[in-house]
């Protein structure tokens, strides 16, 4: 149904083409700046009367604590999920993990699930997978609905369509609500109102009747083996409570030790990512209820790369991401090109570490580009409500990425620094340079290009060369006193 | 079962790698409270009012005469096997079906505990709330909070739930901004929440 990151150019190219659209920047730049608003005007009121960052210290410790233990947390997590009443199965990777969603769906032999907006289930690519086994995977986030419909990919964790305006909108639910089931109503306006009710009215029919739905999970909580997930729209409690089966998949690093440390998880994460109070509806469930909701319920903990990022060293504290998007609305990189340029699911500042962490560096161009899709002006690391130190593990990584290309063909930028060593090594080889310096620039200005960097240097313009350089002038006026 | 087997000891094993050398204990700061609340009652009412729900405060006495007022006439409304106040002509849950309950208009329930700071009512589902589902599917909720369930703010609220039970967290109507952020009240869940609050 919707589309794949996969085969994505690298981050350059990509915002370019993402640069040149205007409706894209505009749509962007309001999102971003609104929920920007919110969240510090929430921020601001909690500082009256608690403190934001004595708030976020625990959050992080909540997380950085969990992740320190990790494998005890997730065998306590097996045990009372278990205890519960729930099946718990554990995926390497995605496609083991989709395996065991599509089993549980084909012992049931259903054609159809409905599904909770879930970035790991985005991740993991499971709507593609059922797809290939016959199953119908139903998106019921109205945002994620907008996407699905029109063959479409996300472009924002918390508000995936927000590169689309009502016009948009509306035409695509005229033109393909009625063939994934009840169609759009005639005279449907563009209204966000009307186009609302008429998502409810078309996934209404799909909640009464779905026998199987999946989720994710916002936190897992080992000692009471408790699923949380938080929502708006109330598609999340529909698909959580109607059908017979819930399937669950949880990254392994959702992990938190007890209930109580909920909060301060849970005035965190709102602020965080929508600029609300609280989120409309949170649903906590542990295992089955009898007599309320699914009876049978599984609960799939899934690696697929987050064991790599629990090793690195620098880059682990990204696994504390609860996937609020804050960073996403202050990245300027993100305001300006928006979140396909990224090429995954989990675009902006968090999306170019998180991204290169769990796949490693070095496999492939796309992922190597991401770790410099930043100025480092530092923004995501002061709001992120559990304190990931965004700009510290975008340097390492670039570290990373240069190390692991190494040994190849020297990059022009390699080149040019290796000629640097050599100028700033010795006094009279810097002094030749620079005597080169003023006429090469003015060359290379007048030509507008410069030999082998191209590239770097069409988004920069070159300085005028200066017409005598430091050491020069020092030499000619003894240090300014000749002056 | 040995596949199962297989991924879970493999991915145990990486994180045990991963975390090779690593200090397990980690304190974890306690987490900030808020100032005292001059009135917690009077603050609950202005936060939930905040998010566009309906707010009424009654005495017990009138309880029953402000739920009625609450459900339009001719209202189908469904309630929970042990609500506390007597709604005349509520159809009262017995496993309804969720195709059956799409056929209701309102459900009255009562509450477990109120979060002031928030605005937030929680749902534990006990006898005078019902089901999960009764209160999702119709579309108006008509729900009774008493004053003394009404605490300061999250860290108070969490230690009153047993997390053996299923919770729902209510904070207002069901709302969507995906529309270039304009917030839409009403989405899935009840489209209108009203909140007696009782002294």
């Amino acid at each position: 149904m919707s589309g794949t990151f996969v085969g994505m150019p690298k981050f350059p190219v990509a915002a370019r083409a993402a640069l040149g659209d205007a409706q894209l920047r505009h749509n962007l730049a309001h999102a971003t700046a609104t929920i920007r608003a919110k969240r510090q005007r929430l921020v601001d009121e909690v500082n009256a009367n608690c403190d934001w960052e004595a708030l976020r210290l625990a959050g992080a410790g909540v997380k950085e604590s969990a992740l320190r233990s990790l494998d005890e947390h997730l065998v306590r997590l097996e045990e009372t999920l278990t205890a519960n009443g729930a099946t718990v199965h554990w995926a390497r990777d995605a496609a083991e993990a989709n395996a065991i969603v599509a089993t549980v769906a084909r012992r049931h032999g259903v054609d159809e699930v409905v599904k909770v907006k879930s970035m790991v289930t985005q991740e993991i690519g499971l709507n593609e997978a059922l797809a290939a086994e016959g199953i119908a995977a139903w998106e019921t986030d109205l945002a994620e609905l907008i996407v699905q419909l029109g063959d479409d990919l996300p472009s924002h964790i918390l508000v995936p369509a927000i590169h689309r305006n009502r016009a948009e909108i509306r035409e695509i639910f005229l033109a393909e609500m009625g063939r994934a089931g009840r169609p759009a109503p005639a005279g449907l306006t563009d209204e966000p109102r009307v186009l609302a009710a008429a998502a409810r009215a078309h996934l209404r029919e799909k909640f009464l009747r779905a026998k199987v739905a999946v989720s994710g999970a916002n936190f897992a909580v080992a000692e009471t083996g408790t699923l949380v997930v938080v929502e708006s729209e109330g598609n999340g409690r529909m698909c959580l409570t109607l059908p017979e089966v819930l399937v669950s998949v949880v990254g392994i690093e959702k992990v938190v030790s007890t209930w109580d440390q909920l909060d301060p998880m849970l005035r965190l994460l709102p602020r965080s990512s929508t600029g609300e109070r609280m989120n409309p509806y949170t649903s906590t469930w542990s295992g089955v209820t009898p007599g309320d909701g699914p009876q049978e319920v599984h609960v799939v903990l899934l690696d697929n790369g987050r064991t790599n990022a629990l090793a690195d060293e620098v880059g682990r504290q990204a696994l504390r991401c609860i996937r609020c998007s804050a960073c996403l609305n202050v990245c300027p990189v993100y305001e300006r090109v928006g979140g396909h340029a990224y090429g995954s699911v989990y675009p902006g500042p968090i999306g170019a570490i998180l991204n290169p962490l769990l796949k490693g560096v070095g496999q492939d161009k796309q992922t190597d580009s991401l770790p410099y899709a930043s100025s480092l002006c530092g923004a995501c690391f002061e709001v992120c409500p559990v304190r990931i130190d965004i700009p510290s593990v975008l340097v390492d990584l670039r570290a990373q990425v240069v190390d692991a290309h190494r040994g190849g063909v020297p990059s022009a930028e390699a080149l040019a620094f290796k000629g640097a060593a050599v100028a700033l090594s010795d006094a009279r080889k810097l002094g030749l340079g620079e005597r080169l310096a003023g006429p090469g620039l003015r060359l290379a200005r007048r030509a507008g290009v410069i030999p082998g960097l191209s590239r770097w240097a069409s988004a920069r313009d070159l300085p005028p060369g200066p017409r005598e350089s430091f050491r020069a002038w020092w030499k000619r006026t003894d240090g300014g006193r000749d002056e | 079962m040995s596949e199962r087997t297989t991924a879970r000891d493999e991915i145990l094993g990486r994180i045990r790698a991963a975390l090779d050398g690593v200090e397990a204990g980690y304190d974890v700061p306690p987490a900030p409270r808020i100032a005292p609340l001059a009135d917690v009652v009077a603050h609950f009412a202005e936060r939930v009012a905040d998010y566009r729900a309906v707010v009424e405060r009654c005495s017990a006495a009138d309880l029953a005469d402000r739920v009625a007022a609450a459900l339009p006439g001719g209202a189908r409304v469904v309630v929970p096997p042990g609500l506390g106040v007597e709604v005349p002509g509520a159809t009262v849950d017995d496993g309804l079906s969720a195709a059956e309950l799409d056929g209701y208009d309102a459900v009255v329930t009562e509450a477990r505990v109120g979060i002031a700071e928030t605005g937030t009512i929680v749902l534990d589902h006990g006898p005078g709330q019902g089901r999960r589902a009764i209160t999702l599917v119709p579309d108006l909720h008509v729900c009774v909070v008493r004053a003394d369930q009404v605490v300061a703010d999250v860290p108070d609220a969490l230690p009153l739930l047993d997390p053996g039970r299923p919770h729902t967290w209510i904070s207002g109507p069901s709302a969507t901004s995906d529309i270039e952020l304009d917030r839409v009240e009403g989405v899935h869940g009840p489209r209108t929440l009203v909140v007696l609050l009782v002294q």
